[in-house]
C-alpha cells in the first residue's frame, strides 16, 4: 500500500473523471451518473492507493462492483490506467461496442458480472477464500450499494465471510442514503447503526466520509488486519454537480446539453477554487 | 448414490487440491464426512444459506478452483436460482451444482421438498449442463467427468441411497452427451433418467414377454446437452417409443423428444410419462408417491397395454 498518497492529485483524478463521465452521458440516453458519482473518491482510492499493478498492466489485486450501476466510476479509471481503450468508453452502449450498463465479465479490469444486487460480497469472499487456500498473497475489495444492503444474500456473506477468517477482504458500503424510491434510511428507519451490525457479525467496521480520499486510505491502513473490514462510506449521490444532489431522477437519466454545461462549469469551479 | 458421489468425490479429491466442496447445512456422511476430517480447508459449510453457497463457489472457481455446491435439490436450485444464473451461467465458470434428492424422493417431507420442475429450470439456462445418473455407477461415472473435464457450470440430478446397480450389463458406456442403450432391442424403446429407468426396465420385460421382442432401454442421463442425433435414431428405428421421467412435462425429456421427433419426422408411436402438474399431498413411500402421480408399473404397463400378471417375478431383482 502506498503510504503517500496525494489527496490533491486525488481531487484533480476525481474532478476529470466525473468531467469523462458527463462527457460520455451526452451519447446515450440513459446512464447511471448520479450512483457513479457517490462512489468515485472509494473507486479511487482502491485503485490509486491499494490495488497493486501487475506485470501485464492488469492487478494483483481484485475489485468487484457489486452495485454494478456504479460502473462507469470503475470504466472511467481502467480508461485511466490504460487497461480499458477509450475507444472501448467511446462505443459504450452502442452496437459496435463491448461496454454495456453493468460490469460484464471478459472486458478488461472487469472481475465479475453485476447488476442484479446482492451477488458480489458473495463472490468476491470466494475469490478471497480461494487466494488464501492457494497461498495468493491478494486482496479483494468490493463496493456495496445501500439499497443492496437489504437482500438477504448481503447477510448470508456478511455471516460467512468472518467465519473463513477473510482478513484479505475489504468492502466499502457506499452510503450516498438514496435508492429506488427514495431515502434508504426512510424504507429502512433502522438502517443505521450500519458498523455496529457488521462488528456484531465479526467484522472490523469503520464508519468514513466517501468523499474524503485521505480518511478512507486511513481508514484502511489502520486497520487492525485480522478480521474482513467493512467501511460505511457516507457518500452524497451526484457528488459534484448541485443539481443531482438529492435528486433522485439522476440516478438513472443523462443530463441536456444545458445540464450538461452547467455540471462541467460546476466541476472546472471547484478545481479553479482549490487549485 | 449419494454414498457413491461421496467416495467418488473423495478419491478425487485426494488427488486433487482444486476439489472443494460447499455444503448448505445438509452433507452426505461417509466418505464426505472423512473429506471434511481429512482436507478441513476444502470442505465448507455456509449453514442454511444457499445464495451464498453458489457465490463461494462462483467466486472460487474464477480463481482456479473447482467447487461442488451441495444440497437436497430444491435448495440448490429453487432458492438460490438467480445466482446459479448470474454468477455461474452468465460467467460461465466451472462449478457443479449437487442436487440430492431429485424428483419426489423426500415423499414425506411434503412439497417444499420435491424437486419436480428442477431440470426445466436448468436446462433452460445458457452454459448449462445437466447430469441426472441412474444409478451408483453413473453416479459414479458422471462425478468424475464433472470434476476432471467439464469446463462449465452443471447440474448434477441425484436420488437419495440404496438405488440399485442397474448398468453393469449395459450395451454402451457412459458418455457424457450420449444417449446410453442399457438393453439393444427392437420394437419398443424406453428413454429414461434417474431411478425410474428401472422402472423402464421393468416394463422392458414385460413388453418381451408380451411380443417376443426384447425392447430397448436407454438412460439419457445427459439432459443437457441432449443427444438429439441418439434420439432420433431411437425415434426413427422403433414402432413405439416411451418416455419416463420424475419431473413435471414442461421443459422436461418428454417434451424434448417430442419436438426431436417433429423436427426428425419420426413415424412411431410416442408416449410420455411424467409427475402430474399438481402438487400431491400425499405421505407414503417414494414408490407410493410416484404411483400417485401415474408413475408405477401397473399404472404404465395398464396405459400401455401390457400384461401386468408377468410382471410379479421380475420386481426387485
Amino acid at each position: 500500500m502506498q503510504n503517500s498518497f496525494d489527496v490533491k492529485l486525488a481531487q484533480r483524478r476525481c474532478r476529470a473523471y466525473r468531467r469523462r463521465i458527463l462527457e460520455i452521458s451526452q451519447k446515450v440516453t440513459a446512464l447511471h451518473v448520479a450512483p457513479a458519482f457517490s462512489c468515485m473518491e472509494i473507486v479511487d482510492v482502491i485503485y490509486h492507493a491499494f490495488m497493486r499493478r501487475a506485470e501485464n498492466g492488469w492487478f494483483d489485486d481484485a475489485f468487484i462492483m457489486s452495485k454494478g450501476h456504479g460502473v462507469m466510476t470503475q470504466y472511467v479509471i481502467l480508461e485511466d490506467l490504460g487497461v480499458l481503450p477509450a475507444e472501448q468508453l467511446n462505443s459504450y452502449c452502442t452496437p459496435s461496442g463491448k461496454l454495456g450498463a453493468h460490469p460484464d465479465l471478459g472486458n478488461p479490469g472487469i472481475e465479475a458480472s453485476t447488476g442484479s444486487l446482492g451477488h458480489g460480497l458473495s463472490i468476491a469472499a470466494g475469490m478471497a477464500y480461494a487466494d488464501r487456500l492457494q497461498g495468493f498473497d491478494r486482496k479483494t475489495f468490493v463496493v456495496l450499494g445501500d439499497g443492496e444492503m437489504q437482500e438477504g444474500s448481503i447477510w448470508e456473506a456478511v455471516m460467512m465471510a468472518p467465519n473463513l477468517k477473510l482478513d484479505n477482504l475489504v468492502a466499502f458500503l457506499d452510503f450516498n442514503d438514496y435508492q429506488g424510491l427514495g431515502r434508504t434510511t426512510e424504507t429502512h428507519p433502522h438502517f443505521l447503526p450500519m458498523s455496529e451490525k457488521l462488528c456484531s457479525f465479526g467484522w472490523e467496521a469503520v464508519d468514513v466520509d466517501g468523499h474524503d480520499s485521505a480518511a478512507l486510505v486511513d481508514a484502511v491502513q489502520n486497520r487492525t488486519g485480522e478480521r474482513p473490514l467493512f467501511l460505511t462510506c457516507r457518500t452524497v449521490k451526484g457528488k459534484g454537480v448541485s443539481y443531482m444532489i438529492d435528486a433522485p431522477i439522476w440516478h438513472y437519466r443523462s443530463p441536456n446539453k444545458q445540464e450538461y454545461e452547467q455540471a462541467l462549469a460546476e466541476l472546472e469551479d471547484v478545481e479553479s477554487v482549490s487549485a | 448414490m449419494r454414498n457413491r458421489f461421496a467416495s467418488t468425490f473423495y478419491e478425487l479429491g485426494a488427488e486433487d487440491p482444486r476439489l472443494v466442496i460447499v455444503v448448505a447445512d445438509i452433507s452426505p456422511a461417509g466418505s464426505i464426512a472423512k473429506f471434511r476430517e481429512d482436507f478441513p480447508n476444502r470442505f465448507i459449510n455456509t449453514g442454511v444459506a444457499e445464495q451464498v453457497m453458489i457465490g463461494l463457489c462462483a467466486g472460487m472457481a474464477q480463481r482456479g478452483l473447482r467447487p461442488f455446491a451441495y444440497t437436497i435439490a430444491t435448495f440448490s436450485v429453487f432458492r438460490p436460482y438467480e445466482m446459479i444464473r448470474d454468477d455461474l451461467c452468465y460467467q460461465d465458470l466451472p462449478v457443479t451444482v449437487v442436487g440430492i434428492g431429485g424428483g419426489v424422493t423426500y415423499s414425506t417431507l411434503g412439497g417444499t421438498h420435491h424437486a419436480m420442475e428442477d431440470v426445466a429450470l436448468m436446462t433452460s439456462l445458457p452454459n448449462m449442463s445437466v447430469i441426472a445418473p441412474c444409478d451408483p455407477a453413473e453416479t459414479a461415472a458422471a462425478t468424475r467427468w464433472l470434476a476432471t473435464q467439464n469446463q462449465h457450470p452443471a447440474y448434477l440430478r441425484l436420488g437419495k441411497a440404496g438405488e440399485p446397480d442397474l448398468t453393469s450389463n449395459a450395451v454402451d458406456p457412459f458418455v457424457i452427451g450420449k444417449l446410453r442403450r442399457i438393453r439393444e432391442g427392437k420394437g419398443t424403446a424406453f428413454l429414461a433418467y434417474g431411478p425410474v429407468v428401472k422402472m423402464a426396465l421393468d416394463l422392458a420385460d414385460l413388453v418381451g414377454v408380451q411380443t417376443g421382442l426384447p425392447a430397448t432401454v436407454a438412460s439419457a442421463h445427459t439432459i443437457k446437452p441432449l443427444d438429439a442425433d441418439g434420439i432420433a435414431s431411437i425415434l426413427c428405428s422403433h414402432d413405439r417409443v416411451v418416455v419416463i421421467e420424475e419431473h413435471v412435462s414442461h421443459g422436461g425429456l418428454g417434451s424434448r423428444v417430442k419436438e426431436i421427433a417433429w423436427d426428425s419426422r419420426a413415424s412411431c408411436d410416442l408416449r410420455c410419462f411424467s409427475l402430474r402438474d399438481e402438487f400431491i399431498h400425499f405421505y407414503g413411500s417414494h414408490e407410493e408417491l410416484l404411483a400417485e402421480h401415474g408413475l408405477g408399473v401397473p399404472q404404465m404397463s395398464a396405459a400401455l397395454g401390457l400384461q401386468r400378471s408377468h410382471a410379479s417375478h421380475i420386481d426387485r431383482a
